[in-house]
């Protein structure tokens, strides 16, 4: 009973960051499926965010709404700049170029971050409350239920958004073909750009998630590595793909964690959701739900 | 001007086919050789003159470069993205110290074994590319350095976890090679002999069957190209320098571990190719030379900066990783083949000056 009680607080702490990653990972995919760029600065976006709220709520002593609501605004301008200045003069470059200068842009992130606030380890003001929960013979925190609900939520908006607003149909519409939604007067520029934006704003909201959890320093970029995997996993251009990607890697990870550490001397968190990748991409490379490249002379 | 022919005329097929094509070349070829053999005696001046030991920046440089090419010959001639070179290093430089220091093979044995350990690892993550291409493979590779990563942090009773393993200088019958100046000859033989290797390779069969896959892998089938060997040929090579590359550098710094290897140097070293100029063999060392020299030229603005502000320094730290980022980005934008072909294109101009035209 004991095992079973363990096993599943390893899978309620899994669903919760994995509903993280699937967050993370929907904005990488749109990104990929409107541009086929593959942004390696994910990460950087997400750290980025949270560090910005946690600047707000902590120097400036903002209330919460408040600061999520301008941290959006700011990951949204960062996001428009970014597609402007970076990405834009690249359309149309061979795809290591792509890879490199998202790198490039995650080095500059990541060196701007550490330059103004440093590396130390911040812990986020609690958001949620605190007591933990109890779930049969185990005690969840309920920063992991908060969390699960938050993604949740935003993964639910964002559906809608693409089911039913306008532009989300025009977004669909660019990741399906670029050509055929240029010509039926589809802004494809604007669509990059909002793709973007759309990004950095899961990216952010996630950033202030995980900072929640585990406190924001500057190996929260390394959230972003971890979207790999979820999207090798789900397929590189299905959004389902990667909701369901980054709920099944959060909870693999965990339980890797969870009953091989003392196997392997610790760390096997930050590992096992890499070997998964390596096996996927050998049997079955375009992921559960991907589409599969079919090459006709 | 009067040593410079106004243009390449060749009789032979032999002419054609030379790499140092006329006497011009020649001389100035032989001048540097010249100059590089001398280096080591004459680089007292210019340590002075820039306050750092330059012989031990030569020797890093030299190593680099060795990887460098490895990279190229993947990334360059055959078109494939690796993301792992960083961690292939680290598995010669750790095969290169577990050989000598716990199997006491000596170290000329130990370099070219490391280098093949090195080659077989490079193969198995690059088996993936059979089905894979760019995007996908990149991932792959990303994986694989974290994979070997983690190896060499966690198999302690094999890599010495955290501590790493500390190595010895080699000997050369009786020489040892433990100061600056002697290793320097085994570095830069190495240069020599690898550069000349991964030029000629170019002009082989498998050389221009990376280059046909590089530029349309359907195409290059279709006219009898074994795709999938010679894509895992590549990693192969490709690793085998790196490798060569690892070990030295353990004989050189004497303590391996897993620090120096991480997702940074993969980074670092498609970040040399990239500003050096991919599928050159010449970009592969101007890359080597312009990372090594960065970090050292960062410093003269923040030691500048840090005599005004003294709080300054800490930022300075930290931004020497944004600026390589901003170098990358400004490279991919305004001059994407690399510091190569920007010395094609001056050299051109002064060709025939003043009546360019």
């Amino acid at each position: 009973m004991q095992e079973l009680w363990f096993f599943l607080q390893l899978v309620i702490q899994g669903l919760a960051v994995g509903s993280v990653y699937a967050l993370v990972a929907l904005g990488f995919v749109l990104i990929y499926k409107a541009s086929s760029v593959i942004n390696f600065a994910q990460g950087e976006l997400l750290m980025v965010g949270a560090y910005i709220c946690l600047a707000l709520l902590t120097t400036y002593q903002v209330p919460f709404w408040a600061g999520f609501f301008l941290t959006m605004a700011f990951s949204v301008i960062l996001a428009l700049l970014i597609e402007r200045l970076v990405l834009r003069p690249m359309i149309g470059e061979p795809a290591i170029s792509i890879i490199m200068i998202t790198i490039g842009l995650s080095l500059i992130l990541k060196s701007v971050v550490a330059g103004i606030w440093g590396t130390q380890i911040k812990v986020f003001p609690a958001i949620f409350p605190q007591t933990p929960v109890r779930v049969g013979e185990i005690m969840v925190s309920q920063v992991y239920i908060y969390t699960f609900m938050a993604s949740m939520v935003f993964l639910v908006l964002f559906a809608l958004f693409f089911k039913y607003s306008r532009m989300g149909i025009a977004m669909r519409a660019t990741a399906n073909s670029n050509q055929v939604a240029l010509s039926m007067g589809i802004s494809v520029k604007k669509v990059f750009a909002i793709s973007w934006c759309v990004a950095a704003v899961v990216s952010a909201v996630g950033g202030i998630l995980i900072g929640n959890i585990n406190g924001v320093n500057s190996t929260l970029a390394g959230v972003g590595l971890k979207v790999f995997p979820a999207v090798i996993l789900g397929g590189l251009d299905s959004i389902p793909g990667a909701v369901l990607g980054g709920l099944i890697i959060g909870i693999l990870e965990n339980l890797s964690g969870g009953y091989l550490d003392h196997y392997f001397g610790g760390g096997v968190k930050e590992v096992a959701p890499f070997v998964v990748l390596v096996i996927i991409l050998m049997i079955k490379p375009y992921g559960l739900f991907g589409t599969e490249e079919i090459e006709r002379v | 001007m009067s040593l410079q022919q106004s243009g390449i005329f060749h009789e032979t097929y032999k002419e054609d086919m030379a790499i140092f094509q006329t006497p011009f070349i020649k001389f100035w070829m032989a001048a540097f050789m010249v100059l590089l053999i001398l280096f080591p005696w004459i680089n007292k001046p210019l340590n002075a003159l820039v306050n750092t030991n330059t012989l031990y920046l030569m020797n890093l440089i030299g190593i680099y470069i060795i990887g460098a090419h490895g990279l190229n010959i993947l990334t360059g001639f055959t078109g494939q993205i690796s993301l792992g070179h960083g961690a292939f290093m680290g598995v010669g430089a750790y095969a290169s110290a577990i050989l000598t220091v716990k199997v006491g093979i000596p170290f000329w044995f130990a370099l070219p074994l490391a280098g093949l350990i090195t080659a077989l690892v490079g193969m198995v993550f690059g088996i993936p590319s059979l089905r894979l291409k760019g995007l996908y493979l990149a991932i792959a590779t990303m994986a694989a350095q974290f994979i070997i990563g983690y190896a060499m942090r966690n198999w302690s009773t094999l890599t010495g976890g955290s501590t790493g393993i500390v190595v010895s200088s080699p000997s050369f019958f009786g020489i040892s090679l433990g100061d600056d100046r002697s290793y320097y000859y085994l570095v830069y033989t190495l240069v020599i002999a690898t550069t000349l290797y991964t030029k000629n390779l170019t002009r082989t069969r498998p050389g221009r069957a990376f280059v046909a896959i590089r530029d349309r892998y359907l195409a290059a089938e279709v006219i009898g190209v074994n795709v999938w060997l010679y894509r895992i040929l590549s990693f192969g090579i490709s690793s085998f320098l790196v490798g060569i590359a690892g070990s030295l550098w353990a004989h050189y710094v004497l303590v391996v571990n897993d620090e120096a290897f991480g997702i940074w140097l993969s980074v670092q070293y498609l970040a040399m190719i990239i500003i050096g100029g991919m599928g050159s063999v010449l970009g592969g060392i101007y890359g080597a030379v312009f990372m090594t020299l960065l970090p050292i030229l960062l410093r003269i603005p923040e030691h500048a900066l840090t005599q005004i502000y003294p709080g300054v320094f800490a930022i300075f730290q930290s931004m020497t990783e944004g600026v390589f980022g901003l170098i990358i980005i400004l490279f991919l934008i305004f001059e994407p083949d690399g510091l190569a072909a920007r010395w094609h294109t001056i050299k051109n101009y002064w060709k025939l000056w003043p009546f360019s035209y």
